[in-house]
């Protein structure tokens, strides 16, 4: 069940628009800031908030690749790899996040602290290779960076 | 040297503030605009020349033209600040850095066509870009800039942001539109227009970041200041984003029609390492890519497209010798299979069948007639799909193929780059 919190939240956006299906995106991510990832659950309870049939809103969920369907870390590390990344060593950071993790891309540590993923561009091509840690950029990306990004993950 | 107009203002320390901005001037087009007639405005963002940012270059004020004067139809004004063709980032600094110089360009765009209601369509990602603007649109509307009777004109705006959720689909603008009514981002069949029925069936302008924020320029300045910037065809400044191998890779914001070589060797300190150009992309990875030999065309609309290619949205990616024309085409393809909406067959299978074959060549495993087989995936996708981000994935594969078929037939035969 969402919290009063989030319900209140998905009421308030509703104001934006003229029609209570707009506010699908917007809910689904305000859920999801909740919960972490997306149940048919989740999906259900959205759905009745906005009086959408919940099979519009899973396609909504499904669609969008921000809308996590299963589980991700504490920390989800998503990797550009693009041609401005890829031209500046996009592979090489994938691999040593991969190394210093000790997973595969897709995957998450066993502790569920760490997702790692790759990408699309992120609109940060100035400032290649680059990565997002949840909300927050991480530019100009080198080894040494890298390694202190992650000690300094809580 | 270009004195800096969109730019002018980013480094200038809390430059996304509504005080600094009050004090640089800001504010003062809209009282201009809201003593003028909205026709009045259109007619000088058209005769300002003013070419949609966004790629495709359209006149804006053309645009905001098609939208039906009846004042009993809600309109809407709809920013586009998905950003998410591959090698662009202008957008996202003036959102950092500026927000109110898009925010005042979109309250007069309102005024100019009539719609009381705007939404920022703003890629996800940006979660700082949303909360900046956030706080500019609460600090505009704190001191009478939007809400009712702006300035106390009888005038009401009210602009909102609307996230999107990762899918470089939703920049096309009608696939932007079906995300606003909360759908899957599915681009709509044109017509009809979105001028005629776009968002939730009403007249809807749909415009880039940039270019709603050249419209207070163009209102201070006037439009014959605007127009004497660049080529006659596509004038004022433009946004450059460099990436890529170069020395000094960032955003660089010059007269429209500046060439690639004084962009790239210029402002953007030349090809790193001392190493020779080998290609470069003029504008987002949609744009065929360019070599060498072309460095001296004039970066506008006109003059890219008489090349074949496109300005797109001016994000320009360099290669030097160093890069494989084969993995970057695999991984451009790579973006598009990905990004395809799936809406239809011959995008949806095209960009995954190309995407497999360029994945082959570059392991190795290309067979005799591979690069034949792509150039027909090409045709078979080109001009066949109800958006252009099947003929965008096409014109980026037939780029490279132009300029480098030799290095692809290379990897077929040898198996491996040719460097």
């Amino acid at each position: 069940m969402l919290s009063d919190k989030s319900k209140e939240e998905i009421k308030r956006v509703l104001n934006k628009y003229p029609n209570k299906r707009s506010a699908a995106m917007d809910a689904l991510r305000i859920a999801q800031n909740e919960t972490g990832c997306l149940s048919g659950d989740v999906m259900q309870e959205v759905a009745g908030i906005l009086g959408m049939p919940a099979p519009q809103v899973n396609e909504v969920a499904a669609f969008y690749t921000m809308y996590n369907k299963k589980p991700v870390g504490k920390y989800h590390i998503q990797v550009c790899t693009n041609v401005s990344c890829s031209l500046l060593g996009a592979e090489h950071i994938v691999e040593f996040l991969s190394r210093k993790l000790g997973i595969k891309k897709g995957e998450t540590t066993p502790d569920k602290k760490v997702t790692l993923s790759v990408v699309e561009c992120l609109g940060s091509c100035g400032t290649a290779p680059m990565m997002q840690i949840n909300d927050d950029y991480y530019e100009d990306l080198t080894d040494e960076k890298i390694e202190e990004i992650l000690s300094k993950l809580p | 040297m270009f004195e800096p107009i969109l730019l002018k203002n980013i480094n200038t320390h809390d430059s996304h503030r509504i005080d600094v901005y009050l004090k640089n001037g800001g504010y003062q087009a809209l009282a201009a605009a809201l003593k003028m007639q909205p026709d009045g405005i259109i007619q000088t963002v058209k005769d300002s020349g003013l070419r949609g940012r966004g790629g495709a270059g359209f006149p804006t004020g053309l645009k905001w033209s098609f939208i039906p004067k009846d004042p009993t139809i809600p309109k809407y004004l709809c920013c586009n600040a998905d950003e998410g063709e591959p090698g662009t980032f202008k957008d996202r600094v003036i959102i950092e850095k500026d927000p109110h110089q898009l925010i005042e360009g979109m309250i007069i765009t309102c005024c100019a066509i009539g719609a009381k209601v705007a939404y920022i369509y703003i890629r996800g990602e940006f979660v700082f870009g949303a909360e900046r603007l956030k706080t500019a649109i609460d600090e505009a509307y704190q001191k009478g800039y939007l809400g009712k009777n702006i300035l106390g004109s009888n005038f009401n705006c009210d602009i909102y942001i609307h996230k999107g959720a990762g899918a470089y689909i939703c920049g096309e603008e009608t696939a932007l539109l079906e995300s606003i009514e909360g759908r899957r981002g599915r681009p709509r069949i044109k017509p009809p227009f979105p001028a005629l029925a776009g968002l939730y069936a009403k007249p809807t302008v749909i415009n880039n970041v940039e270019t709603l924020s050249c419209i207070s320029h163009i209102v201070n300045r006037g439009a014959k200041w605007f127009a004497s910037i660049g080529p006659e065809k596509s004038p004022g400044p433009k946004l450059f984003g460099v990436s890529g191998h170069v020395n000094k890779p960032g955003m660089y914001e010059l007269p429209m029609g500046t060439t690639a070589r004084e962009i790239i060797y210029n402002h953007a300190g030349g090809i790193r390492d001392s190493r020779k150009l080998k290609a470069f992309i003029p504008g987002g990875v949609s744009a065929p890519m360019l070599t060498e030999r072309d460095l001296d065309t004039p970066m506008d609309f006109d003059s890219l497209a008489a090349k074949g290619t496109m300005l797109g949205s001016g994000g320009i990616i360099v290669m030097d010798e160093t890069a494989c024309i084969v993995k970057v085409a695999m991984r451009t393809m790579g973006f598009f299979r990905h990004e395809s909406c799936g809406k239809c067959t011959p995008c949806r299978e095209g960009t995954d069948w190309t995407y497999k074959v360029l994945q082959r060549i570059e392991r190795g495993e290309g067979k005799e007639g591979d690069v034949e087989l792509l150039e027909k995936l090409c045709g078979n996708i080109f001009g066949r799909t109800f958006c252009p981000l099947g003929d965008g994935a096409v014109m980026a594969l037939r780029g490279a193929l132009k300029h480098f078929r030799d290095e692809f037939a290379y990897h077929v035969k040898n198996k491996r780059c040719m460097g």
